[in-house]
C-alpha cells in the first residue's frame, strides 16, 4: 500500500459530526478525561514546525489512559484547531509515560442502555479518529507503550506510526470482551498488514487468552513504520517524522495480497479459531470476521460504517455485558479475595515441605521454588518414589532451560533448591508443609498426625485435597489451627485458581499465611467453606452427573455431550471426564454422593464400568484426531431406552447447575455469586461471554425457573432493564 | 613489560540543550540527559563496535536521586552500552566533566583504554548545589575556610575586592558581549552541531522536544544589566546577569587513543597536551584558573603566548576577567570564548567541561593557524583547572 492515497482532503465521515460530538457529552458523566494538550514542536533537519499531542488523562500507568465520549470531543476539537493552521508541516500524537492508550472506557460502555448510545459512542471514536485519517497535514503516531483496542485504532488511524522497541502491551482484546474493534481496526489492519495477521491480531490473540504483542513484534508485523528504542524514544521518533517531512525517508509497505482467495482462506481459519473457542455460543468473533472479509473491497469509510453497526449491535449483548462483569472480577475482585483476613498477620514463609512424591507432588515442588525462591523438600515412603519425584522436577528444569525461559544460572538455582528425603524429621524447620499423597482421609489424618512429631507448632500444615473435609483432617491434632485446605488445579503450572479451605478449628494466621503464599505463588485464591468438593469439582460434578443421568436413561451419549454446546464451554462434559481422569472424577462423585445423597449426586454406574475397564474415557482418536466412541466403550454404557432431545438434556443441566449454586451460595460456601463465576473462570476456564455461570443461567432464566429469583441483579452482568 | 604511552585524542563532544533549573527539564532526568548524549556518539560514529568502548566516566556534583546509583555505571546500562562496558561516577564540583576527561585520558595515555566517554550532568533543578552536603563544623569553627568560601556568588563578590580594577561596569560589559557572541554563534549555527535534541515532558504542556539552549538573552543590554540586583551583597558586583545560571543539562565526549582513532577511522577534533589542576584559597575560588593555567603550562613546556584559542568556563564575569588580567588579555579578545560562553548558555556544574572542549574544537576547526589552546575553569572549594590541546587542523603542521 503505498501511503499517499491517505492524504486526501479531509471530508467528515458523518454530517452532523460536531452536533454528535456535542450529544455525547451527556453521556460522559464521571468519565476520566485524557486530555488531547497540543504542544508545538521545532523539527530538525529545517523540517518546519510541527505539532505533538500528549493523551495525558493525569494518572500514573496504573490508570492508562482511555477514551470516553468526553476524552473524544476533546481529542476531536484539538484536532480541528490544529488542523486549520497553515503553518504546520506534521500532527503527531502520542501517550503518558509507558502507556499510549488502553482503548475505549469500559466503565462509560457498561453504562449504555440503548443501541443508539452505543451507535454514538462507534461513531464518536470513527468520526475522531477519521479526522487522522485523512488530514491534509500529514499525521503520526509515536506508540510508546500500552495500545489496546482504541488505544491502537487511534494510531492506526494516523498516516505513519513509529514504536518503542519495549513498549509491552500491543493488541485487539476486543473480541474477548465480547465486542470487536469498532474505532477502525477491522478496516485498517487488514489493508495494512494484511488480511492473515489482521485475524491473528483479531480473532486469534485475544481468544488465545488475550494474547498481545511487544513492540518489537508489533513492528515485525508491519504495524508500524519504524521502531525505537526506550532510552530516547521520543526524541528519535521526531526525527524520523522529521525526516520523512524533510523528504529524507520515504515510507514504503509492502504490499498486501489482496487476492480473494487468501482473504477468504483467512476467513475461514479465523472462524474455525471462533468455533474451537466459543462454537459459535458467542457473537462476537463472527461479527468481527465479517467486518474483516469485507474490507477486501470496501472504502475506509464503507468498513467504518459497518463497524458502526457490528459494535452497537454488540455493545446491545448480555455476552458482552456478561464479559465485562468477567474482566472486572478477573481484575479486581480476584486481587482482593473476599473473606481473607488481614494480610499482616500472615508468617514468612522460608522453606517448604512437601509430603508425596507423586506427579501432583512434583509440580507443586517446582512451583513453590520458582515461585517462593526457598528450599523446597519432598518425601515419600522410599528411596526410589523420592528419586522419581526430584527426577521429575530436575527434567521440568531442564525443559525450562532448553526453551531459554530460564538461565543457566537460574536452572542451577531452582536444583538447588528441591530435595527428597524419606526421613520427615528434615522437615523440622519448614513453615509451610503441604500434602499431595493419596485422596483418602485416614491416610492423611495419618500424615497431619505423623508430621506434627517433627515441625514447629506453628508451622502451617496445608492439604491439596479435592474433596475430603479439612475439618476432619484437622481433628485430632495438637494444632489444629493450622490446618489449611490449599486446593490446586490441574495443570498447575497453568491454571490460577487456588481454592483456600477454612477449616472449623482454622486460625486467622494460618489462613493469612496460605493467602500470602498464593499470591506469591501468583495464584488467584478464592476462601471457600469447608465443604464436600469446594466449588470448582462440587459444580462441574453435578454438571457431569446430570449430562450422564441423560445418557444412562437412554440419550445417545454423542447427542448428550454436544447438548450443552449452545453455553460454550471450553471442553465437553465427557472431554472433561477425560481429562481429570475417570477415576478421579469416580472418586469425587462417591464423594458428593456419601455427602448430598444420590438425587443430585446419582453415582453413574456406566463411569464405574468405564473405571473398572481401566479405560481413559468414552472416547477415543480416529486418524485425523476426532473424537469417536468405540464399540468396546460403548459396550460399557447402562442405558434405559428414554431418550431426550439435546434441548432437553441442556435445559436440566442448567437447571441442575442453577440447583446446586443456589444451595452453595444459602450453604456458604462462598460469599457471593461473583466468586462462583471467578472460581469458574479461573478454575475451570470457563468463558467470558457467560461470565463464569451464574449471568448465563440468569439470562437463561434458569435461576428463575429453579430458584425464583436471580443470582445476580439485571444490568450487573447482563444489559439493563 | 610496562606499558608504553599513546597519544590521546578527542574525537567529538555532544551536549544537551541547557536548561534553566526547574522549566525545561523540571520533569526529565538526569541520567536519561545522560543518555541521550552517549546515544548521540555512538550513533555519529556507528562504525565504532560499542563492546570496545572501555570506560564511561560520567560526573555530577550531587550524586544521589536520579544522579545517583554511580551514574557512569547505571548511564551506560541505560543507554544500551555491551553490559560488559564498564562506567563509574566522578565528581569534582565544576570541573567534573573536565576531570572525567582528564582522567580517562590519563588511563588511555597510560595505555589502560582504547576508547573511553567522559561527560557529565547536572540536573540543578533536581539538585540544588550542596543538596545534602553536611559541611563538616571544623571548617568554620578552626577557620579552615571563611565563611564566605560555600557560597559561590560570595567567593565572586570577594574577587572584585581583591582585584579592584575589574569594575562591575566591567563585568557587565563582558557579561553582555558573551549573550551577543552567542546569539552570533547560534545565528552561524555554530552551537546546533553539538546539541542532541532531547524529549521533554510536562504535565501541563505534554511532550515537546528541546532543541535549543534555553537560558540564552540576546536582546539583554548593558542598562538591563546594570540594573540587576546583587543578591551576594548589598550595592555589590555579582548579579544574575553577569554570572551563569542555575542550570541543567548534561555533555558526553568520545575519547580515544591515537591508534584506536585509526584503528575505527574516528575524527579527531583534538589532541591532549597536557593539564593541571591547582588549588587556591576557598574565599577566592574564581581565580583558580590562574595557577592551574600556569602549572599546565610549564609542565608541557608552553607559555601563555603559545596558547591562541581559549575557552573558559563564566561562571562569574569577574572570574574570567580575573584570569585575563593576570595573563595580559584585553577582556574583548577574540580568541577568548569567541562563540560566548556560560554566562549565556548556562552553566549545570558537573556538566561545564565537556562544552568548553566543544567550543574550543570548533575553534580549532575553524581557525588553522591556532596550534595551542586551553580549556580551564574555576572549581568550587577553591581550585582550577586547564587543559592544553592542540589542534589537529593547524596549518604550520607541514612547514
Amino acid at each position: 500500500m503505498s501511503t499517499s492515497e491517505n492524504t486526501v482532503a479531509a471530508t467528515p465521515l458523518y454530517d452532523d459530526f460536531d452536533a454528535r460530538l456535542e450529544q455525547g457529552l451527556a453521556m460522559a458523566e464521571g468519565e476520566v478525561i485524557t486530555r488531547a494538550i497540543a504542544r508545538d514542536i521545532h523539527l530538525p533537519h529545517g523540517a518546519g514546525t510541527a505539532v505533538l499531542i500528549s493523551l495525558d488523562n493525569g494518572l500514573d500507568h496504573r490508570r492508562p489512559n482511555t477514551f470516553g465520549p468526553g476524552t473524544l470531543h476533546a481529542l476531536s476539537r484539538t484536532l480541528d484547531q490544529v488542523q486549520a493552521r497553515e503553518d504546520i508541516v506534521a500532527i503527531a500524537i502520542t501517550g503518558k509515560p509507558f502507556i499510549t492508550a488502553a482503548g475505549a472506557d469500559l466503565g462509560q460502555i457498561a453504562k449504555i442502555t440503548t443501541h443508539e448510545q452505543a451507535r454514538l459512542v462507534a461513531q464518536l471514536g470513527h468520526g475522531t479518529f477519521h479526522k487522522l485519517a485523512t488530514s491534509r497535514i500529514p499525521t503520526f503516531a509515536f506508540i510508546n507503550g500500552l495500545a489496546l483496542g482504541g488505544g491502537l485504532e487511534v494510531v492506526l488511524n494516523c498516516q505513519y506510526r513509529t514504536v518503542c522497541t519495549t513498549a509491552a502491551g500491543l493488541g485487539f482484546p476486543e473480541v474477548f470482551l465480547g465486542i470487536l474493534p469498532g474505532w477502525g481496526g477491522t478496516w485498517i489492519t487488514p489493508n495494512l498488514v494484511g488480511i492473515q495477521n489482521a485475524v491473528k491480531l483479531i480473532i486469534e490473540n485475544p481468544m488465545n487468552q488475550n494474547k498481545v504483542l511487544s513492540g518489537a513484534e508489533a513492528y515485525q508485523l508491519g504495524l508500524a513504520d519504524a521502531m525505537f528504542d526506550g532510552a530516547d524514544y521520543l526524541a528519535r521518533s521526531i526525527d524520523w517524522m522529521a525526516r520523512v517531512i524533510a523528504g529524507q525517508i520515504t515510507v514504503e509497505r509492502p504490499e498486501i495480497d489482496r487476492s480473494e482467495e487468501t482473504w477468504s482462506a483467512a476467513i475461514k481459519a479465523g472462524r474455525r479459531v471462533a468455533d474451537s473457542k466459543v462454537a459459535g455460543a458467542a457473537p462476537a468473533p463472527y461479527r468481527a470476521l465479517d467486518c474483516l472479509a469485507a474490507a477486501r473491497t470496501a472504502t475506509r469509510e464503507e468498513g467504518y460504517l459497518r463497524e458502526d453497526q457490528g459494535l452497537a449491535d454488540l455493545v446491545m449483548t448480555d455476552e458482552h455485558r456478561a464479559s465485562l462483569y468477567a474482566f472486572d472480577l478477573v481484575n479486581k475482585r480476584a486481587k482482593k479475595p473476599a473473606g481473607a483476613p488481614d494480610p499482616a498477620l500472615a508468617g514468612k514463609v522460608t522453606k517448604v515441605g512437601i509430603v508425596g512424591a507423586g506427579l501432583m507432588a512434583s509440580q507443586l515442588a517446582l512451583l513453590f521454588a520458582r515461585r517462593l525462591g526457598c528450599p523446597v523438600v519432598m518425601s515419600d515412603l522410599d528411596q526410589a518414589r523420592v528419586e522419581r519425584g526430584v527426577g521429575y522436577v530436575t527434567s521440568e528444569i531442564e525443559k525450562l532451560l532448553a526453551k531459554q525461559r530460564i538461565s543457566p544460572d537460574k536452572a542451577n538455582g531452582l536444583r538447588a533448591l528441591v530435595s527428597g528425603t524419606t526421613d520427615q524429621a528434615d522437615f523440622a524447620d519448614c513453615d509451610f508443609v503441604i500434602e499431595a499423597v493419596f485422596e483418602e482421609l485416614g491416610v492423611k489424618q495419618q500424615v497431619f498426625a505423623g508430621l506434627e512429631q517433627h515441625v514447629r507448632p506453628d508451622c502451617i500444615l496445608a492439604t491439596n485435597t479435592s474433596s475430603l473435609s479439612v475439618s476432619a483432617m484437622a481433628a485430632g491434632l495438637q494444632h489444629p489451627e493450622r490446618v489449611v485446605g490449599f486446593h490446586f488445579f490441574n495443570p498447575v503450572a497453568v491454571l490460577p485458581l487456588l481454592e483456600i479451605v477454612r477449616g472449623a478449628a482454622t486460625g486467622d494466621a494460618a489462613l493469612a499465611t496460605a493467602f500470602g503464599v498464593a499470591k506469591q505463588l501468583k495464584k488467584n485464591a478464592v476462601l471457600v467453606l469447608d465443604s464436600p468438593a469446594f466449588v470448582v469439582n462440587r459444580i462441574l460434578t453435578r454438571l457431569m452427573g446430570s449430562v450422564l443421568a441423560c445418557v444412562e436413561e437412554g440419550t445417545p451419549l454423542e447427542v448428550a455431550d454436544t447438548a450443552l454446546r449452545p453455553i460454550g464451554l471450553p471442553m465437553t462434559p465427557m472431554a472433561l471426564l477425560q481429562l481429570v481422569g475417570p477415576g478421579v472424577a469416580l472418586h469425587v462423585a462417591e464423594t458428593l454422593n456419601e455427602a448430598f445423597g444420590a438425587d443430585r449426586f446419582p453415582v453413574s454406574k456406566s463411569l464405574q464400568a468405564l473405571v473398572a475397564a481401566k479405560r481413559p474415557g468414552f472416547y477415543e482418536l480416529d486418524e485425523k484426531g476426532r473424537p469417536f466412541v468405540p464399540d468396546e466403550a460403548r459396550a460399557l454404557l447402562v442405558q434405559g431406552d428414554v431418550a431426550s432431545t439435546p434441548e432437553q438434556v441442556l435445559t436440566r443441566a442448567e437447571d441442575a447447575l442453577a440447583d446446586e449454586i443456589g444451595r452453595m451460595l444459602a450453604e456458604g460456601v462462598v460469599r457471593a455469586p461473583m466468586d462462583i463465576d471467578l472460581c469458574l473462570i479461573l478454575g475451570a476456564g470457563w468463558p467470558f461471554h457467560t461470565g463464569g455461570i451464574t449471568p448465563y443461567l440468569d439470562r437463561r432464566g434458569a435461576s428463575e425457573r429453579v430458584l425464583g429469583r436471580r443470582f445476580l441483579p439485571q444490568g450487573v452482568a447482563s444489559l439493563p432493564a | 613489560m610496562r606499558p608504553t604511552s599513546h597519544d590521546v585524542v578527542f574525537v567529538d563532544g555532544v551536549r544537551t540543550p541547557f536548561g534553566k533549573a526547574g522549566s525545561l527539564y523540571a520533569e526529565t532526568r538526569a541520567d536519561d540527559l545522560v543518555v541521550h548524549c552517549i546515544r548521540e556518539l555512538l550513533r555519529r560514529h556507528d562504525q565504532l563496535p560499542p563492546e570496545r568502548i572501555d570506560e564511561v566516566a560520567i560526573a555530577a556534583t550531587t550524586q544521589i536521586g536520579d544522579q545517583g546509583l554511580t551514574i557512569g555505571r547505571s548511564a551506560a546500562l541505560l543507554s544500551g552500552l555491551p553490559k560488559s562496558v564498564p562506567g563509574y561516577a566522578i565528581d569534582r564540583m565544576c570541573a567534573g566533566a573536565m576531570t572525567a576527561v582528564t582522567t580517562t585520558a590519563s588511563g588511555i595515555g597510560f595505555g589502560a583504554y582504547d576508547i573511553a566517554i567522559a561527560g557529565g550532568v547536572e540536573h540543578m533543578g533536581h539538585h540544588p548545589m550542596g543538596e545534602g552536603a553536611d559541611p563538616n563544623p571544623r571548617f568554620l569553627a578552626e577557620r579552615i575556610v571563611d565563611d564566605s568560601a560555600l557560597v559561590m556568588g560570595k567567593t565572586a563578590e570577594n574577587l572584585h575586592d581583591r582585584f579592584p580594577a575589574i569594575t562591575k561596569q566591567r563585568a557587565d560589559e563582558y557579561a553582555l558581549l558573551s549573550q551577543q557572541r552567542a546569539a552570533q554563534a547560534y545565528a552561524n549555527g555554530v552551537i546546533q552541531e553539538a546539541l542532541v535534541p532531547v524529549g521533554v515532558r510536562s504535565t501541563e504542556l505534554g511532550w515537546g522536544l528541546a532543541t535549543v539552549d534555553e537560558p540564552p538573552r540576546p536582546d539583554t543590554t548593558l542598562e538591563a544589566l546594570a540594573g540587576l540586583k546583587t543578591p551576594f551583597r548589598p550595592h555589590g558586583h555579582v548579579t544574575p546577569g553577569n554570572a551563569a545560571g542555575l542550570n541543567d543539562g548534561a555533555t558526553a565526549c568520545l575519547l580515544a587513543s591515537a591508534e584506536a582513532a585509526a584503528e575505527f577511522d574516528l575524527p579527531v577534533a583534538m589532541t591532549l597536551v597536557g593539564f593541571a589542576f591547582a588549588g587556591v584559597d576557598p574565599a577566592v575560588m574564581g581565580v583558580g584558573p590562574v595557577p592551574a593555567t600556569e602549572k599546565a603550562l610549564q609542565r608541557a613546556g608552553l607559555t601563555i603566548d603559545d596558547i591562541q584559542a581559549f575557552e573558559i568556563n563564566e561562571a562569574f564575569a569577574v572570574q574570567v576577567l580575573a584570569f585575563l588580567d593576570h595573563f595580559g588579555i584585553a577582556q574583548d579578545d577574540p580568541r577568548v570564548n569567541p562563540y560566548g560562553g556560560a554566562i549565556a548558555y548556562g552553566h549545570p556544574l558537573a556538566s561545564s567541561g565537556v562544552r568548553l572542549m566543544i567550543q574550543l574544537a570548533r575553534q580549532f576547526r575553524d581557525r588553522p593557524e591556532v596550534r595551542y589552546g586551553i580549556t580551564t575553569m574555576c572549581i568550587g572549594l577553591g581550585m582550577g583547572g586547564t587543559v592544553i590541546w592542540e589542534n589537529p587542523h593547524w596549518s604550520g603542521k607541514d612547514n
